[in-house]
């Protein structure tokens, strides 16, 4: 077990090093220094190449490239130059909205999918199971940004049920309640809006898994013993079927985070998606290559996690 | 006459087993009258957007004329009414639709292309080469593709149509590589193919002549389901103001329009109708993909 942890990670190292490089070479790529910004029409250029040499921007691309990676493990990113503030602040402020509007949209994710997924398999051809197959369909078909803005006209603006945008209510004193319900109030349409995107692989999955296992042996063995086949589902069945779906939570991760960039901006969330696009249009390179290298890393730790709880629950696809 | 009854007969079953090609997809069809239906939607979009687009006038459709601002649906002669600066919602409509169209088709001839050479030759030789490229592949795929994406589009000079549909070509491919591999490693093995090998076929002739067309109804779904995606993702990143450059209207340009919150609440009608008119191609490619997967696959067809 652990010898495929082991490896499963130091597969991961030349991932890591061959992103970090993209990325470098991404933000070589991009106009501009981190002087540009300070340059006025009083600045007296020769002022301006002494900094550069003194940041060493001169260097060789890869004693830079050695630089970059030195900062970076000292969490040192650089700062912004939009903001006025060190990058590993700003990002992390951002951040904290982003894990919470993740961690609330997977636990709706699971609840709605695992309780229709289940449904579906068991009552496979009835008309539950054909409007759930049909629910996840949709899902599966409608872009994020269309779905995004729909919930928000109907629910928003519409209906007036839930905020517009924001994290929260500043009317309300930080270390109340109201606060908090606040907080929670303003998460809910982004998340459910994810939730309802993310769903359609896990019920997919689970449908299939449960429609396969009622042919199998041990089902059969069971029901000969005279178990009745409602136990038989609960007990056997469902146990077996739900093991697999902890590993889709690592791709879940992957799928918020790509999804992040959209649903933050409609929903005016400002988390780290909505920074990117903020950056981007701000011409701020050091926050955007920071994030897109948080973003990988967390991508890649996503798919860590996928494959070391499959192989967990399924020792069959260990890596030798 | 029994003999020529069972002639007939004969006949009959000989047109009738080498059940292949395009009478199943027909068959699935007729049988499924919501995939006939969204294949009659879609066709009609495409088609209909595209020859439409010929009979507008793309200068006279973006004039601003500030007496119309905002004009609403049936109001001074607009039949979707109009946006901020006057210009025909309809219009746009048309020619977004048919950008957008157009631009998934590149990319999905594109990727596919690349996806299908690169699939197949990993399939057929494995070794080093499906390695290599596997690892590749691994690593684009848990890239932050969308990201990368709006960087190039921000950071390439001379931005145009066609460097988009480049940038996202370089993304796309490597699902259909990944899918067309796993299929080829398992046809390669097929006697067919040591059969051609023995008799001194060129390896170029086995891949692409023998294993390809064995493929092809696999092919043919991926594709369908690659357009669809493609058309959400154009659509999206334009929404964002990352997609296709302002000359280019697409039709996720006149839903971007909705990022102004006057828009979104009271202007619906600038809006919704290109987010409904995304949706609906969307959901009718899909659901014509769904159809043709099913007719590839002899245990789920319906017809």
């Amino acid at each position: 077990m652990w010898k495929t942890v082991v490896r499963r990670f130091l597969i991961m190292i030349p991932q890591l090093f061959v992103l970090s490089l993209l990325i470098f070479i991404l933000a070589k790529m991009m106009p501009g220094d981190p002087f540009t910004g300070l340059i006025t029409p009083d600045t007296d250029p020769n002022r301006i190449e002494e900094l550069r040499e003194l940041a060493g921007l001169n260097d060789p691309w890869y004693i830079q490239y050695m630089h970059w990676i030195a900062n970076i493990f000292q969490g040192d990113f650089g700062d912004s130059y939009t903001f006025k503030v060190s990058v590993a602040s700003l990002i992390g402020d951002r951040g904290m909205n982003t894990l919470w509007l993740s961690l609330v949209s997977v636990i709706l994710t699971y609840l709605i999918a695992i309780p229709l997924g289940v449904i579906a398999g068991r009552y496979q051809n009835t008309l539950r199971d054909k409007s759930i197959v049909l629910y996840s369909f949709i899902s599966y078909a409608i872009p994020t940004f269309v779905l995004a803005l729909i919930f928000l006209y109907i629910f928003g603006y519409q209906l007036q049920w839930f905020p517009t945008s924001g994290t929260v209510d500043v009317s309300h004193d930080k270390d109340s309640w109201g606060y908090f319900w606040s907080k929670v109030y303003h998460l809910i349409l982004p998340a459910v809006t994810y939730a309802f995107l993310a769903t359609t692989g896990i019920i997919q999955y689970l449908r299939s898994e449960i429609i396969d296992s009622q042919t199998q042996d041990y089902v059969k063995t069971a029901r000969s013993k005279g178990i009745p086949m409602k136990k038989v589902y609960t007990r056997h069945i469902f146990r077996n079927s739900l093991l697999p779906i902890a590993a889709f939570l690592g791709f879940s991760i992957t799928g918020i985070l790509g999804g992040s960039v959209f649903i933050e901006t409609i929903f005016g969330f400002p988390g780290m998606g909505q920074l990117f696009i903020q950056s981007i249009s701000a011409r701020d390179y050091s926050v955007i290559t920071t994030l897109i290298m948080l973003y990988g890393f967390l991508a890649l730790l996503g798919s860590l996690l996928s494959d070391i709880i499959l192989s967990i629950v399924d020792p069959r696809i260990r890596i030798e | 006459m029994e003999q020529q009854f069972n002639d007939q007969q004969l006949q009959q079953e000989v047109e009738s087993t080498p059940a292949t090609g395009f009478r199943v997809i027909w068959r699935e069809f007729k049988k499924d009258k919501l995939a006939m239906a969204s294949l009659i939607i879609v066709a009609l979009i495409i088609l209909g957007s595209i020859i439409w687009s010929f009979f507008i006038d793309q200068e006279k459709l973006m004039e601003i004329s500030l007496l119309d601002e905002f004009a609403k649906p049936g109001e001074n002669g607009f039949l979707l009414g109009a946006d901020q600066g006057g210009s025909d919602i309809l219009g746009q409509l048309i020619v977004g639709a048919k950008n957008s169209i157009i631009i998934a088709i590149a990319i999905t001839i594109i990727t596919g292309a690349l996806g299908i050479a690169v699939g197949i030759i990993c399939g057929y030789y494995g070794g080093i080469v499906d390695n290599f490229f596997m690892r590749l592949i691994d690593f684009i795929i848990t890239l932050p593709s969308t990201m990368i994406i709006i960087v190039f589009v921000t950071i390439i000079p001379k931005y145009n149509v066609w460097s988009f549909i480049l940038i996202m070509s370089a993304f796309m491919w490597v699902g259909t590589a990944r899918l067309v591999r796993s299929k080829a490693l398992s046809e390669s093995r097929r006697d067919y193919v040591s059969a051609s090998k023995t008799m001194g076929t060129s390896n170029f002739a086995i891949m692409f002549k023998g294993i390809m067309p064995n493929l092809s109804s696999l092919l043919i779904v991926e594709m369908t389901l690659n357009f669809a995606g493609n058309v959400g993702i154009e659509t999206g990143l334009t929404f964002l103001g990352f997609g296709l450059p302002d000359s280019t209207p697409s039709l996720g340009t006149l839903v971007s329009f909705a990022n102004n919150q006057t828009v979104i609440a009271e202007k619906w009608w600038v809006w919704l109708p290109a987010s409904l008119l995304i949706l609906i191609l969307m959901l009718g490619i899909n659901y014509v993909g769904q159809a043709l997967r099913r007719s590839a696959d002899a245990k789920q067809r319906l017809g």
